[in-house]
């Protein structure tokens, strides 16, 4: 039947038969995203992959129509905003919409991200899916720093000075590299034109590593809340209908929050700092230089240091600390669940975390200095001690022997039957 | 709402109240505000009264670069109102050849004109100080509207042992005390034509709300339809929710 090396498919539509013959995409749908065999018990927390996919698929729509009434000069920048929110046909819903889903985006990916710590979703055979992931957050993090240039507030500017002056701290090529990062002596028109042109550039370089990091993801297959492998058929479900519906109820839901923030409390601080509603003025520094909420844990850990130079490492270092971390964690067992001091090490570094953003939220006086190098201290010591040694030492429980067997009741663990009605719901 | 926005400050660990903390001013008053909470909207006669004080007091020396005559209509003024309105106020014409404009009479599609023709007019005139543009004022404080009912509520007797200098006066609200501006209202500033009593706070509260207006200018709009959007959804997600437990409804799990 394969003629002349046409690809042999079993579609009706005719239309289809002929374009999948050519061009196997509808074969690639569907075994990808129907037919892929996946863990039967998953549990909401399975949902924020699928949000953040959501998230950046209304980040780019809304910052195309952006960007068709954005002017991006330091002349023009401020006022062409607030023509948008005045003047533009649903101009003020379309901005509103990617200034929440800024910090929405965050959300979802810091849940995914605490996710996979706590059942082990980075440990073999998933290690480049997790490392995929820590590069779709460093350029995210690229991406909302840059957009938040882009409307030049005072917070826009004062906030992209004092981050790209970080560069400034690497020895001898520092100067350079911060001349070379604002295209002249300080941050000024042709930092903003950079800026703009590689904030529309990254979000379409977010989606290609979304692909590989999918890709890889479907190579290996999901992990699952009991963190073991899957046996067989029995285990698991086809993708369609199945999650479909379920990540379909989740982003339902997650779109009711984005419609309340959007709506009806827009304004608040947390999303859009008073200051940035105040035009770009170098002459004036605001009186608290503060980052989005997003970034205040790391600010916490670059001020907890007293030398620059050593701020700005712990700074990139809590981050690239996570692509080792596949390694860094020796425990055999992957969900926390079975693990039962790594699961309360993992409450407390969630803790650390929060108490890391509340300490990048203050001025860096008096308490605020010492529980700032505590948190960054246990932040370390959670990523290069504990996940070694805990592994080691710890004495894991009996796990399942399957997942259709701990879903059946057999085998059942007291900690299973406890996470339970999450799953259920 | 208001709860849902505490929720969210103090999930985000109470960053909003912080710049206030290191001076010395009072919390901000309790202000009630018809455009509060999910379902308020804004009190049309006060924002109209509003920008009676803005037009006869704050513009004298505030820009309001952003509002154009025509969006005088959010407020409930008609079309022929509008156009009066603008008629009546001088703007920038289009420059002639020698590239010198002359002022004409405003039409309602300009913007309102500025009172100092450049910054440095504005600093020269207030010791280096300059009055902040008014089209976003309502957004770019902590507290917002309440911060500039405070402000001009706020003017006192310097405490002793406080030397205020010339041309700065003394404001318990404002950071550091000692602000630029002259205290601009006071009893009987304006003469409301709805026949209001124009005491200061009366005032204060109107134009306050005008401003929030002008910064705000489809926050009526937005929640109106915000309301619209959010029982959509919890719609369409009672219909997916229903349809995911049909479908699970086959499956051990
Ligand atoms: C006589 C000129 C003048 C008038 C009239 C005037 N202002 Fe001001 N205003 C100023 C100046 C100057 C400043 C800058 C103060 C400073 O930075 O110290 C200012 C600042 C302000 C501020 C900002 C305070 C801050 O924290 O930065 C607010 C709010 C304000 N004015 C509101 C008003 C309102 C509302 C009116 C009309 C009722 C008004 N002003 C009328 C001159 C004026
Ligand atoms: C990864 C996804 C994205 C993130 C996290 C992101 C983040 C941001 C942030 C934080 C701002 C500042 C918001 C404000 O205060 O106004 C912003 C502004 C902007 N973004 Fe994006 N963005 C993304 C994708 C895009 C895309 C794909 C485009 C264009 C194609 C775009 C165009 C713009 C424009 C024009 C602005 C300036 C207008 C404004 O400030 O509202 N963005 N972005």
């Amino acid at each position: 039947m394969a003629e002349l090396g046409l690809q042999e498919n079993e579609f009706k539509n005719p239309v289809v038969h002929w374009i999948d013959a050519r061009l196997p995409v509808f074969t690639a749908m569907h075994k990808e995203y129907r037919q892929f065999p996946t863990p039967k018990n998953f549990n909401y927390f399975w949902n924020f992959g699928a949000l953040a996919t959501v998230n950046l698929a209304i980040m780019i729509i809304t910052g195309i129509f952006l960007a068709m009434n954005y002017n991006p000069s330091t002349a023009g920048a401020f006022d062409s905003v607030e023509r948008i929110m005045r003047d533009v046909n649903w101009g003020w819903m379309i901005r509103y919409l990617h200034v929440v889903g800024a910090s929405l985006f965050f959300v979802t990916v810091y849940v995914h991200i605490f996710r996979g710590l706590y059942y082990g979703s980075y440990k073999k055979p998933r290690e480049m899916i997790w490392m995929l992931g820590v590069v779709l957050l460093l350029l995210l993090m690229a991406t909302a720093f840059m957009g938040y240039v882009l409307p030049w507030g005072q917070m826009s500017f004062w906030g992209a000075t004092v981050i790209t002056n970080l560069f400034g701290a690497i020895p001898v090529v520092g100067h350079g590299i911060v001349t070379w990062l604002w295209g002249g002596f300080a941050v000024a028109n042709p930092t903003l034109n950079r800026f703009f042109s590689l904030h529309y550039l990254l979000p379409f370089i977010i989606v290609g590593f979304l692909v590989l990091h999918i890709m890889a993801l479907h190579t290996v297959g999901s992990n699952n809340p009991l963190g073991i492998d899957v046996k067989g058929p029995q285990d698991t479900l086809p993708f369609h209908p199945y999650y479909t519906v379920k990540d379909s109820v989740g982003v339902c839901v997650y779109l009711i929050v984005f419609a309340i923030l959007v709506f009806f409390i827009p304004h608040q601080p947390l999303l859009m700092d008073p200051n940035n509603s105040i035009q770009a003025n170098p002459l004036q520094t605001p009186s608290d230089i503060v980052p989005e909420w997003y970034f205040l844990p790391f600010y916490a850990i670059l001020r907890s240091v007293p030398n620059k130079l050593g701020g700005v490492v712990l700074l990139f270092g809590s981050i690239f600390v996570l692509f080792f971390l596949p390694w860094l964690d020796t425990s055999p067992v992957r969900s926390c669940r079975f693990r039962p001091i790594m699961r309360w090490l993992w409450v407390l570094f969630v803790i650390d975390v929060f108490v890391l953003g509340y300490v990048g939220a203050n001025r860096p006086v008096g308490i605020f200095i010492l529980l700032g190098r505590i948190a960054t201290v246990w932040y370390y010591i959670h990523m290069l001690i504990f996940l070694p040694l805990v592994g080691k030492l710890e004495r894991p429980l009996p796990l399942p022997e399957s997942i259709s067997k701990s879903v059946l009741g057999g085998g059942a663990l007291p900690s299973a039957a406890a996470a339970r009605p999450m799953e259920k719901a | 709402m208001r709860t849902l926005a505490l929720a969210a400050a103090a999930l985000g660990l109470a960053l909003s109240a912080l710049p206030a903390a290191a001076q010395e001013t009072p919390p901000l008053p309790r202000v009630f505000w018809s455009f509060e909470g999910p379902f308020g909207t804004i009190d049309q006669a006060a924002a109209q009264r509003g920008y009676q004080v803005y037009k006869q007091v704050c513009s004298a020396c505030h820009s309001m670069t952003q509002f154009h005559f025509r969006d005088l209509a959010g407020i409930g003024y008609t079309p022929e109102q509008i156009a009066a309105i603008a008629a009546s106020v001088q703007v920038p014409g289009p420059p002639n050849a020698q590239g010198q404009s002359s002022p004409v009479p405003g039409k309602p599609a300009d913007a309102f004109p500025s009172p100092f023709p450049t910054q440095a007019a504005a600093e020269a005139a207030f010791n280096g100080a300059v009055p902040p543009d008014q089209s976003l004022m309502a957004n770019a404080f902590e507290g917002g509207p309440t911060y500039i009912y405070a402000i001009l509520n706020g003017f006192r007797n310097p405490p002793p042992g406080i030397t205020v200098p010339p041309g700065r006066y003394y404001n318990i609200y404002f950071p550091g005390n000692l602000i630029a501006m002259p205290p601009p209202l006071h009893d009987g500033a304006v003469t409301y034509a709805d026949g209001t009593p124009a005491t200061v706070p009366q005032m204060a509260h109107d134009v306050a709300t005008f401003l929030y207006f002008v910064a705000n200018p489809h926050a009526d709009q937005r929640k109106r339809i915000g309301v619209h959007v959010v029982l959509f959804l919890v719609f369409v997600t009672g219909l997916t929710y229903a349809l995911k437990r049909k479908v699970w409804s086959d499956v051990e799990h």
